[in-house]
């Protein structure tokens, strides 16, 4: 059932563009009060972040509804030459890319700066949506699993050698997409176990932890011990995690650079430091703190205009907002964020191909991934891991990605009653 | 796939819970926590404090013994220097290359964008030469501030000093000061601090994350401005001040005169002195550990804190509770053999007068006299009640402010002790009696007194049985405030009508031929007193005189204590005299007293000789040894007789006596 190419615009899902551009204005709007100075009433100023980012955002837009206008099948067919082409540019960087703040992340184009980490994202979305709608894939099985996972693994490779830990982090997002189309339960809770074990290993003295271990694996064994192989299972089990835990350390301690330790520990409470890693985020608290209900007002913060928090529009911009708008306008940016994820959740489900499907789960997570460490961490709930707000905060790469992975996504949509 | 469906909700789920996490902690951190936004406004909002002139000191006649002198710090902001002739700066300020880069590093060092002080306290020569050429030094800027100037420089310990605030004081003034703020440190400068400093004006001013200001917050509402300290009125008058410090120049001593009929303190001197503009300016640190090092230590404040006994001069109240309590009369006759005797033991009295009665008593200062009184006051309930008797007894002398603080209004006023009878119980068993602490009874032995406390007695026997509290302050800003309390009268338990009898023999004791200061006498004005003369056990006695005049409508009382000055008669009634002279008169005849003159006496130099390691020494009480006040002896030398003050005294022990 192909749709009519003029009526091709009736099905695209313009509730979702709304909430696009209410987000894009709103992060236009927050990059002006960060650079708005009441006692210099200049003329608009294209060189500053807020004109620039009014040219990220038209481009954007423009970009977006190009999109639109390819044809569905494309995104799916050139899957493959799209994630090529993003490694190619991963490497590249690696190469010709420009230092800037101990990442080697860009790639510099006349006066734009590319971000090859930031279209890493859809290329790898879309690979892994075309390998799981082919035909006879069962993530249940080890060999998907494994092709999966090296789709998700080799960007962030590369990525990790720039290095930049916070859009390497991203891509576990992927995870989720994953879970939906069948991968064991199990998998993503030995994961996540994994994970807490080893904040907890930094936490608690190894005794205690290999004690509770030992006790908890007890009981599951208790619980199960009419059956030898649910003991064994166990056994194992609790073996496995003791013996983890003493390579969690070795790889805290020997491993991760001195900053990332840094980072870790700060955000777990375990130093405090008030120049240093932990500046940002406690300057961040505090504006975000000084809004209180209804906030300052808008370009009244003197947090956010003083430069008391760094990298205010890009990371930080989350703070300009909590300062000048309030609880108030938090909730209206956080419940927008999940208008727009659960939208897209419904609308991933709808699809009829597996390959649409795919991919919105994919940006759905990848979206949410980002807002929940990037407000978290302006709030210090998360490890400031330098990943930007979508659509809001300041910077090119990110809107145009961000709007790309968006946009396949409704032309998909768009085309949902066809094949693929 | 129907139960891969249900993953949806798991995902959708766990977005909505992350969602709800982040929502919540915004919840805290914005509404529910106060912490953030005060920390928000301690970031950005900055108060820039105005300071306000401090309040001028002056005497009880207008004329001014503290004011304020502008001065100019020379302050730099490193960001903000362009290049420039330095060498031009340098010399116009005054130091060198070498010193112009160790400033400005050390500029550097406490902030590019904040300004810092560069050189202190210029003079108005050097910010006159330096204001015509501060175009061509970019960066740099002048603040002006107000330090501290005494016309006289007199009353150094009177007046206090001003210095930089410590952590304590910060704390206990509730955060009106911050680091770098001046506070009154002693004196008067502590004690009026507050009504003195006046109130610092507020301008909030926005400041960016480099601590540069960008503009005043909510457009000055909250702002305020700065209100000048108080004008504070003392009760000193400068010129017995001056005359005061200048006659205890090289001696350790002290003079307190108080105008009786209102408690006003017309001088408060204490030697040895310091000028008070050393406590200024750009040295003041090293001349304050130069004052604090002095071995005779000037910032002991003796008129307030030296204890001394009072000697002959506690005779006049032990006369006074006597009559009161009808033990004696003024026609009461002793007999004095030239010696008083309990038991078997002899006390020395110094003469041979035979039966005398109280007026010659206390014109002659007559040990045996007193020593009669005491007994019958203390065994007039009989020989068992003795201790009853000496309780009630040592209660009327608290009346006479020994034993207590005045109430002052002065820092550091302390108390000392008066023995109760229960205290003489502890030191000797119960089986003491009034022979055992016969010393008591001329004022020797476990009495001890402040000069103030000296000059108070004699304000109350001018005022024939009250005194008003001693104070120095006359009136405080335009409404002349002074504190209700200094206004009560406090009696000291006695009638007025048996005063005249001991005024009597205070009038003698200067002003007849037996007199124990007739030398002293002033020309046409009556000055009653009496001398006193402190055994020391460390050296040479220290001179006492106590007095007031004219004897009819008071109008000062005064006390003098010269330490190691001998007789009473030989150095404190001298300068007695020619304070009160000057204080009444407005002039000094120029008469010599024991043949000396003012000049001479000024020169004297009293100063006892140090050892360099001294021993350490405790105070001894000696009931045995009693003063002896029967004649003054003629200054033969009016130069330093330091040859005389043979045995060191330690310097701690200066101003306490035996």
């Amino acid at each position: 059932m192909q749709q009519p190419h003029n009526r091709f615009f009736f099905n695209v899902d313009w509730v979702t563009i709304l909430i696009y551009m209410a987000l894009c204005a709103i992060g236009f709007v927050n990059i002006f009060s960060v650079q708005y100075d009441p006692d210099k009433s200049e003329a608009f100023n294209f060189g500053a972040e807020y004109g620039k980012q009014l040219i990220f955002m038209i481009s954007a837009l423009i970009l977006g509804l190009s999109i639109l206008l390819l044809d569905s099948k494309f995104f799916s067919v050139f899957a493959p030459i799209v994630y090529g082409v993003t490694i190619i540019l991963l490497i590249a960087v690696l190469v010709i890319g420009r230092n800037v703040g101990g990442n080697q992340a860009w790639i510099p184009i006349g006066s734009f700066r590319l971000q090859p980490s930031e279209f890493a994202k859809f290329g790898t979305a879309l690979l892994l949506a075309r390998y799981i709608s082919s035909f006879n894939v069962k993530l249940n099985t080890l060999k998907p699993i494994l092709i999966c996972a090296a789709i998700i693994v080799l960007p962030m490779v590369l990525i990790m050698l720039q290095p930049d830990a916070g859009s390497m982090l991203v891509f576990l997002s992927f995870m989720f997409p994953l879970y939906r189309e069948g991968l064991p339960g199990n998998l993503l809770i030995i994961f996540w176990g994994a994970v807490f074990l080893f904040i907890l290993n930094l936490f608690v003295s190894p005794t205690l932890l290999i004690l509770s271990i030992l006790i908890i694996g007890g009981l599951f064994a208790y619980n199960g011990r009419k059956k030898v192989q649910k003991i064994i299972n166990v056994g194992i089990i609790t073996f496995v995690a003791i013996g983890y835990l003493f390579v969690a350390k070795y790889i805290f301690e020997n491993v991760l650079k001195p900053h990332q330790r840094t980072r870790i520990e700060l955000i777990l409470g375990l130093t405090s430091d008030n120049r240093g890693a932990g500046y940002n985020v406690i300057q961040s608290k505090i504006a975000i703190g000084a809004g209180q209900l209804t906030g300052r007002g808008y370009l009244e913060g003197t947090q956010t205009k003083f430069g008391y928090v760094p990298a205010q529009s890009t990371d930080f911009i989350f703070s300009t907002i909590g300062e000048e708008w309030g609880f108030v306008g938090c909730f209206v940016v956080i419940g927008l964020y999940i208008f727009l994820l659960l939208r897209i959740l419904n609308m991933a489900e709808r699809q009829r191909s597996v390959f649409s499907r795919v991919y919105g789960y994919s940006i759905a997570c990848i979206l949410f991934f980002h807002v929940f460490i990037n407000i978290g961490m302006t709030i210090g709930i998360m490890p400031v891991i330098g990943i930007p707000l979508p659509f809001i905060s300041y910077g090119g790469s990110s809107l145009w990605s961000f709007t790309i992975l968006l946009f396949i996504f409704l032309k998909l949509d768009s085309n949902r009653m066809g094949f693929i | 796939m129907d139960q891969l469906f249900n993953r949806k909700y798991i995902i959708q789920g766990l977005f909505i819970l992350l969602a709800l996490i982040l929502l919540g902690r915004l919840f805290y951190i914005q509404i529910a926590s106060d912490k953030y936004f005060l920390d928000a406004n301690n970031n950005a909002l900055r108060k820039k404090f105005i300071y306000p002139a401090r309040g001028v000191i002056t005497d009880r006649n207008g004329q001014v013994l503290a004011q304020n002198q502008p001065t100019y710090d020379l302050m730099v902001i490193p960001n903000e220097v362009k290049p420039f002739d330095t060498l031009s700066l340098c010399n116009i300020i005054g130091i060198t290359m070498e010193d112009f880069r160790k400033k400005f590093n050390k500029a550097v060092v406490y902030s590019r964008y904040q300004p810092s002080i560069f050189q202190k306290l210029l003079s108005v020569q050097t910010y006159a030469t330096l204001q015509e050429r501060m175009a061509n030094y970019k960066g740099f800027d002048v603040q002006k501030r107000t330090i501290r100037y005494y016309p006289d420089s007199i009353g150094g310990q009177l007046l206090g000093y001003i210095r930089e605030a410590n952590q304590r004081e910060i704390e206990k003034h509730h955060g009106y000061y911050k680091p770098g703020d001046y506070i009154g440190k002693s004196g008067i400068e502590k004690q009026y601090e507050v009504e003195l400093r006046g109130t610092k004006g507020v301008k909030n001013m926005l400041y960016n994350a480099h601590n540069i200001a960008q503009g005043s917050y909510a457009d000055g509402k909250f702002d305020s401005s700065a209100v000048a300290g108080d004008q504070l009125i003392t009760t000193i008058d400068v010129k017995i001040q001056k005359l005061g410090e200048q006659l205890l120049a090289n001696k350790v001593g002290s003079i307190v005169a108080i105008e009786p009929a209102t408690g006003e303190i017309l001088a408060f001197v204490s030697s040895p002195a310091y000028d008070p503009n050393l406590m200024v300016g750009r040295e003041t640190g090293n001349n304050y550990m130069k004052i604090f090092s002095n071995p005779y230590r000037p910032f002991f404040i003796r008129p307030l804190k030296g204890r001394y006994s009072p000697g002959s001069a506690f005779k006049p109240l032990s006369a006074l509770i006597a009559l009161q309590e009808g033990i004696i009369d003024e026609f009461s006759t002793f007999n004095c053999p030239g010696y008083y005797q309990v038991g078997k033991t002899r006390f020395r009295c110094e003469h041979i007068d035979g039966n005398i009665a109280l007026r010659k008593g206390i014109a002659r200062s007559c040990n045996t006299y007193f020593w009669s009184i005491f007994e019958k006051e203390m065994l007039k309930n009989g020989r068992k009640n003795q201790h009853k008797a000496y309780d009630e007894w040592q209660e009327k002398v608290r009346k006479f402010g020994i034993g207590d603080t005045l109430g002052i209004d002065f820092p550091g006023e302390s108390s000392y002790k008066l023995f109760t009878a229960a205290d003489y119980t502890n030191r000797y068993s119960k089986y003491w009696n009034y022979g055992t602490i016969l010393s008591v009874a001329i004022g020797q032995g476990e009495i001890s007194t402040t000069p103030l406390q000296m000059a108070n007695i004699m304000a109350i026997i001018a005022n024939r049985g009250y005194y008003i509290k001693p104070h120095l302050v006359k009136g405080i800003g335009d409404t002349k405030y002074i504190h209700p309390k200094y206004k009560e009268k406090h009696s000291a338990g006695v009638d007025a009508r048996h005063y005249e009898s001991v005024i009597d023999g205070m009038q003698d004791a200067v002003n007849s031929s037996i007199g124990t200061a007739k030398e002293s006498q002033i020309p046409n004005l009556l000055m009653c007193g009496k001398t006193g003369t402190v055994q020391n056990n460390h050296g040479k006695n220290h001179s006492v005189f106590i007095g007031f005049a004219p004897r009819n409508n008071p109008k000062i009382a005064i006390a003098v204590i010269v330490e190691n000055g001998g007789y009473g008669g030989a150095y404190a009634a001298p300068m007695a005299s020619f304070i009160t002279e000057k204080y009444l008169t407005d002039s000094l005849k120029g008469r010599r007293i024991n043949g000396a003159t003012i000049e001479q006496y000024k020169a004297a130099n009293l100063l006892p000789v140090l050892k360099d390691k001294l021993p350490k020494q405790k105070l001894k009480i000696d009931t045995n040894k009693i003063d002896t006040t029967k004649k003054t002896v003629p200054l033969k030398s009016t130069t330093a007789n330091n040859q005389l003050n043979k045995v060191a005294i330690a310097p701690k022990n200066n101003a306490t006596a035996a």
